[in-house]
């Protein structure tokens, strides 16, 4: 398929450290740090990841060589692109433990959890048949979250128990930063029919037990959504082995482009669930009055589909596994320890989330007393130091922590020590900039 | 000067931490209103009230109660100190002139005869994404006096 010379293998494998963490950076273009310039400190790719040229390469190479329809036409470009597409879902479900009928297409995370939400939505108003009654839900049926979610996988459930007559409840974050496992022995129960929860919280770091969670809502027969956007792109995932039900993740977070992400889903449940999005390309037989769907994962995949980002996606995915997942999370454990630990010991500064010592992934959230997250982060700025200020699309989650918004400094495969002390010492220079010293002078008068 | 020390200038760092004007101060005449305005993407969020005169046409009192950035809360705190004492006409019109300076991407010098201690925040205009914290009190405080004034 490819006709090129093209470096397309990671600059190193292995172990990480910041020697090869350095080599590495030549794959990415906005990273290549140039001489004399103050090169970018990039701490954002909790928000979203840069892209070695492997992958815009192989985006490129898809429209010079084999763009064309998929699944439809019989000429042979269309072959083609049919073969890259398909070949691509093989990769990414490979990466993720997922046979290749189990993962569907979606433009991100966010469209992949509506579209389980809007399918059980689909199964309450009686489509799909007896098959898809176990999906429907109604008024005293129960639809679990947590407090730690991001906005994606809370909304879509809010909407879901407001169109089904269902009641929304939520596991509580407990005052060590971690969920409240007790509580939620407690609230996942008879009536708890969805079980929705995320793997990695992308303001806290913090991370689930997953298949605790999964025997917890086994014993009810309720179904699982694990959302897996922070965890996909930053450790060995492996679907299958989790137990859960569904997962959702996002390309853009794991050196892909925007535009793709996916929904895997245990094969013999989407096989009896109900279309969310219908149209072309996803149906069998059509007649003015009705129409039959084709099978998992086609069903859930109407009008043309995102072929050169599912490419671009399988190329990232490749390179990920060139230098190992095992390696990528090592190595992001490390920096999630430095931040940590690092944050800690600045005067004024609160970590959020679980203390230093507990696991956690490469990121930290902080609150800097006296000075709004939006100024923390423009002095950061000023100094090449890219990090996100706000809420993080988890309001509720910081409500509950007593703040508005946070700093975030999510780090990947591409980010040195180097980086994170960086950061952290343009962190201590925050305070005294609007004028605060200790870490009891931060009232205002 | 660099951008950063010309978008924290030492007024507004001064303003951010003795606010003039916060806690809203119960109505004095019957011109008087209120305005809420939020910044969904920081979550930055400000009421400010506003009371005119007996007869409707002159700022009486501007307070506020709001949670945000320093450039919010110092543009807050400065409009406070200045509207008092404006008649309507001069209150629009320096709400305009303030506007106008901060969308100028840094072109427009501003008039520190007219927007006084406001006029520190010309630098902010270069901040594209501080241009919203600038005006949230100012937005609240044009929509509250023009509700006072009915
Ligand atoms: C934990 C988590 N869930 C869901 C999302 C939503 O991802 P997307 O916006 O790509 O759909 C994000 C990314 O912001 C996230 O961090």
């Amino acid at each position: 398929m490819s006709n090129s010379t093209r470096q397309n293998s990671p600059s190193a494998t292995g172990p990480l450290d910041d020697t090869k963490v350095r080599s590495l950076l030549q794959d990415f273009p906005i990273l290549a740090r140039q001489d004399g310039e103050d090169p970018l400190v990039y701490l954002d790719t909790g928000a979203t990841s840069q892209n070695p040229s492997a992958v815009l390469d192989a985006e490129r190479d898809y429209y010079e060589h084999s763009n064309s329809a998929v699944h439809r036409g019989a000429h042979s470009l269309a072959v083609t692109a049919t073969d890259a597409f398909e070949d691509a879902r093989r990769t990414v479900a490979d990466f993720v433990g997922a046979a290749e009928n189990e993962l569907v297409w979606t433009s991100n995370a966010t469209e992949a959890i509506n579209l389980v939400a809007y399918s059980f939505s689909n199964a309450s108003a009686g489509l799909g048949g007896p098959e898809a009654e176990r999906f429907a839900l109604g008024p005293g049926d129960e639809i679990v979250t947590t407090e730690a979610e991001h906005h994606a996988n809370l909304i879509p459930w809010q909407q879901l128990a407001a169109r089904t007559g269902a009641t929304l409840r939520y596991i509580p974050l407990g005052e060590d930063g971690l969920l409240d496992e007790d509580a939620a022995q407690d609230i996942v129960g008879p009536a708890t029919k969805v079980f929705a929860f995320t793997h990695v919280s992308n303001v806290l770091g913090s991370v689930t037990d997953v298949p605790r969670f999964v025997r917890l809502a086994k014993k009810y027969d309720a179904l699982t959504v694990l959302d897996a956007c922070q965890s996909v792109p930053h450790m060995p995932v492996d679907f299958g082995d989790l137990g859960v039900d569904f997962a959702a993740f996002s390309g853009h977070k794991m050196l892909g482009p925007t535009g793709i992400g996916a929904l895997y889903g245990r094969y013999d449940l989407l096989k009896s669930m109900p279309p969310f999005l219908t149209g072309g390309s996803m149906i069998t037989k059509v007649t003015m009055d009705e129409a039959q769907f084709m099978e998992p994962p086609m069903r859930f995949e109407a009008g043309t589909q995102r072929v050169s980002q599912a490419v671009a996606l399988a190329s990232a995915v490749r390179y990920l596994d060139e230098i190992g997942m095992e390696n990528v999370h090592a190595w992001e454990a490390e920096l999630g320890r430095r931040l940590a630990e690092g944050v800690s010991q600045i005067d004024g500064v609160r970590l959020l989330g679980p203390a230093p010592g507990t696991e956690r992934a490469g990121l930290v959230s902080i609150d800097v007393h006296g000075v709004h997250p939006h100024d923390v982060g423009q002095l950061l700025d000023s100094k090449g130091i890219a990090v996100r200020v706000g809420h993080h699309c988890a309001q509720p989650l910081h409500r509950r922590l007593g703040i508005n918004a946070s700093t975030r400094a999510s780090a990947y495969l591409y980010n040195t020590t180097a980086d994170v002390d960086r950061f952290l010492d343009a962190l201590g220079d925050v305070r005294p900039f609007f004028g605060l010293g200790g870490a009891s002078d931060g009232e205002r008068q | 000067m660099s951008d950063l020390d010309q978008l924290y200038q030492q007024v507004i760092l001064d303003h951010s931490r003795r606010r003039t004007g916060e806690g809203l101060e119960s109505a004095g005449s019957r011109h008087t209103a209120e305005n809420h305005q939020y910044n969904p993407t920081c979550g930055d969020e400000i009421n400010v009230r506003v009371s005119l005169d007996e007869a409707g046409d002159r700022v009486e009192s501007l307070t506020w109660e709001g949670d945000g950035c320093s450039i919010s809360m110092a543009s807050a705190s400065v409009l406070s100190e200045m509207a008092p004492g404006m008649s309507m006409g001069e209150f629009a019109t320096t709400v305009d002139q303030f506007r106008e300076m901060l969308r100028s991407r840094g072109q427009i010098e501003p008039d520190e005869e007219s927007l006084g201690d406001a006029a520190a925040f010309a630098g902010v205009s270069k901040f594209v994404a501080r241009v919203k914290c600038a005006m949230l009190a100012w937005v609240a405080a044009e929509e509250a006096a023009k509700e006072a004034a009915l």
